[in-house]
C-alpha cells in the first residue's frame, strides 16, 4: 500500500491541529454551530441521532493492520457510553459503501484527541464529508486482479493528494464523490459517481481515462455521462479541474435536491460538455498549467509497497486430500483469483447473523488485522460491500487462514450471496434516515440462514438503504430496499432489476419499484416470494438478475402483493 | 493578506462582482480596475474561489482582490490559495483567529494559480 512520505505525515497532523483550535472556539463559544458545521464537517465529524457521528477515510479502500489497530484502540477507549441498550454502548466501528469507517458514540468535546491518534498512523477525517470532493474509491481488487488492465491505486493516490484541501472546491453547491477503476470488470460502481473514471490504453498503447460525468443515486437516480472516451493520464488532473470548476460556477445553490452535478448534467445536456472542453482548452493553452510529469507518477508509484516474489503452488495432490465440504464451500465464496501465480485474494466477511452488515468490533477489528499480519503482509482492502479483503494470501496457507478466519468469525461463506447485503445503518443511528436498515437485514438474515438454500439461490445483490440519499446503494441493487416515512411510521418500497455496472450484474441501471410500499413486517416475506418467483421461473443457469431483466418487475408484484398483510388493503 | 476595515469604503477604484458574474465576460472592465471585489453572500457559497482563481490565472489580474460579504475567520486559507490578498472579516470575526488560521500549512499539494510549480515538485517531501 501507499506509504506516506514526511509532507503527507506532517499535513495530516497540521489538518489536526487545524481542527483542535476550531474544536476549541466552538466549545468555548466562540465558534456559532452554524458556522463550526461546515467545518467540522469536512474533518468527517456529523452529528447524529445520539452521538457526534466520525467518518475516516480509507482512501481507496487500502488499510494496513497498523491502522486497523489503532481503529481498534479508538473504538475501545473513546467510542462508548454507559448508558442505553446493548447495541447503544458503542465500542465499534462501521465500514460505509465508500471506503470509509464509521464510530457513532465519540463524544465531541474528545474529537480532537481522536484526530491526533489518526495522524498517528498516516489517517485523517479530511473531506469525509461536507460539500467537497470525497475520498476517492476504487477496485478493492486493485493491483491484484487479474482482469486489471492499469493498476489505478497510484492514481487514485494522486487524486487524493490533488484534491485535499483544494482551496477552490471546498465549498462546491454540494458533494463530489469520484471512483476510479483499472480493471475489465467494473467493481467501483463508477457509472453511479460524480465522476466515474476507467483507466484504459488507446490505439497506440498509451494509458489514459474514460471519463462519464454526473452519475448518482438520491432522489433522482441518474446514471453518469461519458463526456470523453480519452483523456490521457499526464492531463487528468486539468480535465477533472475543468469539470469541477463549470461546476462550482454553474451548479445550483438555490435547491439542494437539484444541487449535485448530475442535475446540471442533465439540465444543460452538451452546452455542459462543451462548457467543460472550453475551460479544458484554455488551462491547456495555459503555460502555467501543470501536467502530471512521469517522474511524479514513478514518485507515487514507488511510494507503494513492491508485490511480493511470486509463491510456491501448493503440492500437487494436496488439494485432492478430501476437502471437507465447508472449506469448498468457503473457497468457492470468499477466495478470488490473483494477478500473482501462487496468491489469492481471501473476503473476510463482515455479513454474519447478529451483527448489522459492515459493522466491527474493537475486538474483531484486533482479529482482523492479526490475520493481515499472518497471511498477507500487514495489508486489507475495504470493500464498497462493506467487506474486508486480504490482498496477498499465499494458496498454500488457504486452509489455516479458513481455520483461523472461522475462529474469528469472518468465515461466513456467503460473499455474493443474499445475506452479504449492503445496508446502511438506518434510523436507528442516523438522523437522516426515514426508517430503520439493521432490523430488516437481520429479519432478512435470519430467513436466510440455510446456507444451502442461499447456494441455490446464487448471485445476487441485496441493498438497504433507510432514506432516499441511498447510503446502502438500493438503486443499484439487483433487490432494492427503501426506507420511506408515511405519517411518522416506517414503510418500505422494494424494487427489483438494479445493476451496479459490473458484468454479473449487466448495465447500471435503478430498480424498479413492485407496488406500493410494505410495511417493515412484511419485508422479508416480500423478499422471500421475491426469490421464490426466481426459483419458479429461472431458467438453467440463468441467475436473479438475468432473470428479472428478463421477466420485468410485474411477476415479482404479484408475488409480493400476495403476501401483504396490513398493507393489504392499501394495495 | 490585507485586513480592510468593514465600515470603510473599498478602496477607490474597485470593481465590485457578483458570484453570479461572469469574470472571463467581463475581461475588459476588470483590466480598468485597480482592485476587483468578490462577494460571499453566504460564507458557504463557494463561486468566488472560481472567480479569483478566473481572475489570477486566465486574466492574470495584477491588482487586488478582495473577498467581501459573509468572510468567516477560517476561509482565510483557502482565499490566500485562490489569490485573493485582500478581505473585510465579517463584523464578529476575531482577527487573531484569523491570522492563525493562515499558519497551520506551510505548503500545499496544488499548484496556486500564477505559480510555475509542477505537482512534481508540490509532491516532493520537504
Amino acid at each position: 500500500m501507499y506509504r506516506y512520505t514526511d509532507f503527507d505525515r506532517r499535513f495530516v497532523h497540521a489538518r489536526a491541529a487545524q481542527f483542535r483550535d476550531q474544536l476549541q472556539r466552538h466549545l468555548a463559544g466562540e465558534l456559532p454551530d452554524d458556522d463550526f458545521r461546515p467545518l467540522r464537517l469536512q474533518n468527517g465529524w456529523y452529528v447524529q441521532r445520539h452521538a457526534p457521528m466520525l467518518r475516516v477515510a480509507v482512501p481507496y479502500g487500502e488499510l494496513s493492520a497498523r491502522q486497523l489497530r489503532q481503529l481498534a484502540r479508538i473504538a475501545r477507549e473513546f467510542d462508548h457510553q454507559d448508558a442505553g441498550l446493548a447495541t447503544e454502548r458503542g465500542g465499534f466501528g462501521h465500514f460505509s459503501t465508500r471506503q470509509n469507517l464509521q464510530f457513532n458514540w465519540i463524544p465531541l468535546a474528545r474529537a480532537a484527541d481522536v484526530m491526533g491518534l489518526l495522524a498517528e498512523v498516516d489517517m485523517h477525517g479530511i473531506q469525509t464529508s461536507g460539500n467537497c470532493i470525497r475520498n476517492i474509491t476504487s477496485d478493492a481488487l486493485a493491483g491484484i486482479a487479474p482482469d486489471e488492465v492499469v493498476d489505478p491505486r497510484p492514481y487514485c493516490e494522486i487524486l487524493r493528494q490533488w484534491s485535499t484541501l483544494h482551496p477552490e472546491f471546498a465549498f462546491l453547491p454540494r458533494k463530489f464523490k469520484i471512483a476510479v477503476s483499472g480493471a475489465r470488470e467494473d467493481r467501483a460502481a463508477t457509472a453511479w459517481h460524480d465522476i466515474g473514471l476507467t483507466l484504459h490504453h488507446n490505439a497506440t498503447g498509451e494509458v489514459g481515462f474514460a471519463v462519464a460525468v454526473g452519475g448518482g443515486m438520491g432522489r433522482t437516480p441518474v446514471i453518469a455521462t461519458p463526456v470523453n472516451g480519452f483523456v490521457p493520464w499526464q492531463q487528468i488532473l486539468v480535465f477533472i479541474e475543468a469539470i469541477v470548476r463549470v461546476y462550482n460556477l454553474h451548479g445550483r445553490r438555490d435547491n439542494v435536491y437539484k444541487a449535485r452535478i448530475k442535475t446540471l448534467v442533465k439540465a444543460e445536456g452538451q452546452r455542459f460538455v462543451d462548457a467543460v472542453n472550453r475551460e479544458f482548452e484554455a488551462l491547456l493553452a495555459d503555460p502555467d498549467t501543470a501536467l502530471i510529469p512521469q517522474a511524479e507518477l514513478e514518485r507515487v508509484q514507488q511510494r507503494f509497497q513492491p508485490p511480493p516474489p511470486p509463491a510456491p503452488l501448493p503440492a500437487a495432490g494436496a488439494a485432492a486430500a478430501t476437502p471437507l465440504p465447508a472449506y469448498t464451500r468457503w473457497a468457492d465464496r470468499n477466495v478470488h483469483a490473483h494477478r500473482l501465480p501462487g496468491y489469492r485474494a481471501v473476503t473476510l466477511s463482515l455479513k454474519r447473523a447478529g451483527l448489522p452488515p459492515g459493522d466491527v468490533t474493537a475486538d474483531q477489528m484486533e482479529g482482523a488485522a492479526a490475520l493481515a499480519e499472518r497471511f498477507s503482509l500487514g495489508e486489507l482492502r475495504v470493500g464498497h460491500d462493506q467487506n474486508l479483503l486480504l490482498p496477498w494470501v499465499r494458496e498454500v496457507e488457504l486452509r489455516a487462514l479458513w481455520l483461523a478466519a472461522r475462529e474469528g468469525g469472518f468465515a461466513t461463506p456467503n460473499i455474493g450471496l443474499l445475506t452479504d447485503m449492503i445496508a446502511c445503518p438506518g434510523g436507528d443511528l442516523c438522523a437522516l434516515a426515514n426508517a430503520r436498515s439493521i432490523p430488516i437485514a437481520a429479519a432478512i438474515t435470519e430467513r436466510f440462514d440455510d446456507l444451502d438454500e442461499l447456494h441455490d439461490i446464487g448471485d445476487i445483490d441485496l441493498h438497504i438503504s433507510g432514506c432516499i440519499n441511498s447510503c446502502g446503494h438500493h438503486h443499484s441493487g439487483h433487490i432494492g430496499i427503501l426506507g420511506v416515512d408515511k405519517d411518522g411510521s416506517e414503510w418500505y418500497q422494494v424494487t427489483v432489476a438494479g445493476a451496479d455496472g459490473s458484468t454479473l450484474s449487466g448495465a447500471a441501471v435503478a430498480g424498479k419499484v413492485i407496488g406500493p410500499s410494505f410495511a417493515a413486517d412484511e419485508v422479508p416475506d416480500v423478499v422471500e416470494a421475491v426469490i421464490a418467483t426466481y426459483l419458479g421461473e429461472r431458467r438453467p443457469g440463468e441467475r436473479f438478475i438475468d432473470a428479472a431483466r428478463r421477466l420485468g418487475p410485474l411477476p415479482f408484484r404479484h408475488a409480493a402483493n400476495a403476501v401483504r398483510r396490513s398493507t393489504a388493503l392499501a394495495a | 493578506m490585507e485586513f480592510l476595515d468593514l465600515d470603510a469604503a473599498l478602496p477607490e477604484g474597485t470593481l465590485v462582482l457578483d458570484n453570479t458574474d461572469d469574470v472571463l465576460g467581463r475581461a475588459e472592465e476588470i483590466a480598468r480596475h485597480a482592485a476587483v471585489a468578490l462577494r460571499f453572500p453566504k460564507w458557504t457559497d463557494g463561486r468566488a474561489y472560481s472567480q479569483a482563481v478566473l481572475l489570477r490565472g486566465r486574466l492574470r489580474h495584477p491588482g487586488r482582490v478582495i473577498a467581501t460579504g459573509e468572510v468567516l475567520a477560517d476561509m482565510l486559507p483557502l482565499l490566500r490559495r485562490c489569490g485573493f490578498d485582500g478581505v473585510q472579516l465579517r463584523a464578529d470575526q476575531s482577527l487573531q483567529a484569523a491570522q492563525r488560521a493562515l499558519g497551520y500549512f506551510d505548503s500545499h499539494y496544488q499548484t496556486a494559480p500564477g505559480e510555475r510549480r509542477s505537482i512534481h515538485e508540490i509532491g516532493l517531501p520537504r
